[in-house]
């Protein structure tokens, strides 16, 4: 408000600079998921094969054209989806649960899409095994996070978020021991389980794509939507009612749309850590801590790293595959613990996850 | 954060378990010197066996045998020492006569062991301590964990044909496999070059030629695509579907028929496949996920299988 002209020019070019620098890592990554795998089909195939839309031009084997069509294609865009939800997803849920250790996994998503998926595998009908496991993950997902909600908004009244954390805890806890239990009764799909809830980029098809679009896009754009509204949540719940936001609905709105996305992702793609948490603080360290930049920066970014980490985990020991969970870790980890030291530490860290848009330090940082 | 994590721990380490073991020699079984397998008398109690877990001396014929791996059931069914279990454990499903219990192989219980009385209990994989548990209570334990070869198979067949006082008829089962095993290798003559892809479940993951089941494959001169994959995949790698896609092999074997309800319908289905040589050329095999798992008399039967499948394709080529 009494911020000077000048650090609002600043502070707006900053943001267009960091999103189109998104975009073109977000193009470059699609184009690199494109040309790199296993088999080699060479750049100007890869080039020539886009820009006859699919149909595979002269000087390219048949082959090549469907190992492109029907296996990079939907998998580049399916990691990118899940990048996107996964990044954007632990943005919304540390904004508004004030917790910058906030994770797409937090409320129970994780546990339910896990139940889900085991009561489809151990208990499903065979044979339609294909779409039965992620709907039925996807379902899990959304009661593990609602039961959480639930529970939460119901104990403890006034602190809302401590609660829905604890509740979050309790609710993955007793969820997983569900799981465990009857993956027990039923040993011999004990394999499928792990192997389903691990990460299935390594099978993705257009199904995939079809089955997460929906609700990626349904989920991002609401949380796009509201991004201005985080800022506002994010100082505390009593001074956003003073402002005249419904916190109690604004919350509500933003963990089902984050759910939403986190449970679609989970559903297509297994469980893949550490996006939620390295991608918008890496971004929040980037632009500054203002949901404006840090929510549509995360969806960019969400979805090139995730685009480049599959690329690895199916070139670096091809034809073999690494599990993506792996190599999310194992590079995410080291990169933050890098970023987290360059730029103070964690109270660096915290503060510009506490610090909203309208307070002075963020032009400051912007810059 | 730690969730996510905590699961990928668990995973790798179920891979570990159920798909290692096979493949490291250090934890096989040894031929035992001299002595217990030579012993052609049947009632020769006490008798020193050895398996996984050292030298184990049985002072009497075993009348109440627990088993918890189900190659070891069908081995002890099939040298004559059926009527010797009383309880097999949830997955010993075969022959038809095991008395299967819901006794647990990878989660043993062994006050519920215990509670069968029994004189010897034979297991595979050793989860805890289960070997000496089972001691303390005075509970001779023989494990035969999964053989990375046909040599120890066999080896494992005559130790428990020592161990149950049935060890001629042991001996004439080894014997039996490897001439039946023996003729079907001399009887290969797959066409020069003819690739299969190995599939373990609908994720891709695949054997290499230094697995118990891959030696069988390459026994009978086929390729392996899944050899292209360097060391240090343990013998079990995850395969790129497009690299499968691209090596289009001749041969299709699934042993995933059961675990994941894969067919040769499933697979023609899956994007990019349905142009594969093996799905148009009816190269695809369905296997009993049971009994490519095992390494039991049964393995005869695999090969056989996999004999006949090479046999089609190089009479189509």
């Amino acid at each position: 408000m009494s911020v000077p002209e000048a650090a609002v020019r600043r502070r707006l070019s900053a943001r267009a600079r960091a999103t189109a620098l998104g975009v073109v890592v977000l193009v470059a990554a699609v184009l690199i998921g494109l040309l790199v795998g296993p088999v080699r089909i060479g750049a100007a195939n890869v080039f020539r094969w886009l820009f006859s839309f699919g149909n595979a031009p002269p000087g390219m084997s048949e082959q090549q054209a469907l190992i492109l069509a029907d296996l990079r294609l939907p998998r580049v865009i399916v990691a990118g989806l899940v990048g996107a939800s996964l990044a954007a997803s632990g943005a919304a849920y540390q904004a508004v649960f004030r917790n910058p250790l906030a994770d797409p996994y937090l409320l129970g998503a994780a546990a339910g899409a896990g139940l889900g998926a085991t009561i489809a595998v151990a208990y499903g009908p065979s044979g339609a095994l294909d779409l039965t496991v992620p709907a039925a993950a996807f379902v899990g997902a959304l009661l593990g996070v609602g039961l959480a909600y639930g529970l939460g908004r119901s104990s403890l009244g006034g602190r809302a978020t401590t609660s829905l954390v604890l509740a979050g805890v309790a609710v993955a806890s007793f969820l997983t021991a569900v799981q465990t239990f009857l993956q027990q009764q039923r040993s011999e799909t004990l394999r499928q389980v792990y192997t389903w809830i691990l990460g299935r980029l390594g099978t993705t098809g257009w199904d995939d794509v079809r089955l997460a679009l929906p609700s990626v896009a349904l989920a991002i754009a609401t949380l796009w939507a509201v991004r201005r509204l985080l800022d506002v949540i994010e100082v505390g719940d009593v001074e956003a009612q003073s402002l005249g936001l419904n916190v109690t609905r604004l919350r509500l709105v933003v963990v089902i749309a984050a759910s939403l996305a986190t449970a679609a992702a989970v559903a297509v793609a297994g469980l893949i850590g550490f996006v939620g948490l390295i991608v918008p603080h890496t971004v929040r360290l980037m632009v500054g801590g203002s949901y404006r930049s840090v929510l549509p920066l995360s969806v960019l970014f969400g979805a090139s790293f995730l685009i480049l980490v599959d690329t690895l985990a199916r070139t670096v020991i091809a034809p073999a595959e690494i599990p993506i969970g792996v190599i999310t870790a194992f590079i995410g980890a080291p990169f933050f613990v890098v970023v987290l030291r360059r730029n103070g530490g964690a109270g660096g860290l915290k503060k510009r996850v506490r610090s909203a848009s309208g307070s002075p330090p963020d032009g400051r940082e912007a810059a | 954060m730690g969730k996510p994590l905590g699961i990928l721990v668990a995973v790798a380490l179920a891979f570990a378990l159920a798909a290692c073991g096979s493949d490291d020699p250090a934890t096989s079984s040894r031929p035992t010197g001299g002595g217990a397998t030579a012993s052609t008398r049947a009632a020769a109690f006490p008798i020193t066996v050895t398996g996984t877990n050292g030298d184990v001396t049985i002072d009497a014929r075993p009348e109440r045998i627990v088993s918890l791996s189900p190659t070891a059931t069908e081995d002890l069914f099939a040298i004559g020492a059926g009527d010797q279990v009383i309880a097999a454990d949830d997955q010993s499903n075969y022959p038809a006569e095991a008395p299967t219990t819901d006794l647990s192989g990878f989660e043993p219980n062994v006050e519920a062991i215990a509670g069968y009385e029994p004189d010897l209990v034979v297991y595979a994989t050793e989860p805890g301590d289960l070997g000496s548990s089972l001691e303390d209570l005075g509970i001779t334990a023989l494990q035969l964990d999964a053989a990375p070869t046909l040599d120890v198979a066999y080896d494992q067949i005559d130790q428990l044909g020592a161990a149950t006082g049935h060890t001629d008829e042991a001996a004439a089962l080894v014997e039996q496999m490897r001439s039946d095993i023996q003729a079907l290798v001399d009887g290969a003559d797959p066409a020069a070059g003819t690739s299969f892809y190995y599939e373990l479940d609908d994720t891709f993951y695949s054997v290499t030629s230094k697995t118990f089941i891959g030696k069988l494959f390459t026994m009978l001169g086929l390729e392996n695509i899944a050899d292209a994959v360097g060391k240090g995949s343990g013998g079990y790698p995850q395969l790129s579907a497009e690299y499968i896609i691209d090596s289009d092999p001749d041969l299709i074997f699934l042993a995933d028929t059961k675990c994941c309800d894969q067919s040769a319908e499933t697979v023609a289905e899956r994007p990019g496949w349905a142009g594969l040589a093996a799905v148009t050329g009816g190269g695809i095999v369905p296997l009993d996920d049971d009994v490519a798992q095992r390494w039991g008399p049964r393995v005869v039967d695999l090969l056989q299988q996999i004999s006949d499948a090479a046999a089609a394709e190089a009479s189509a080529a």
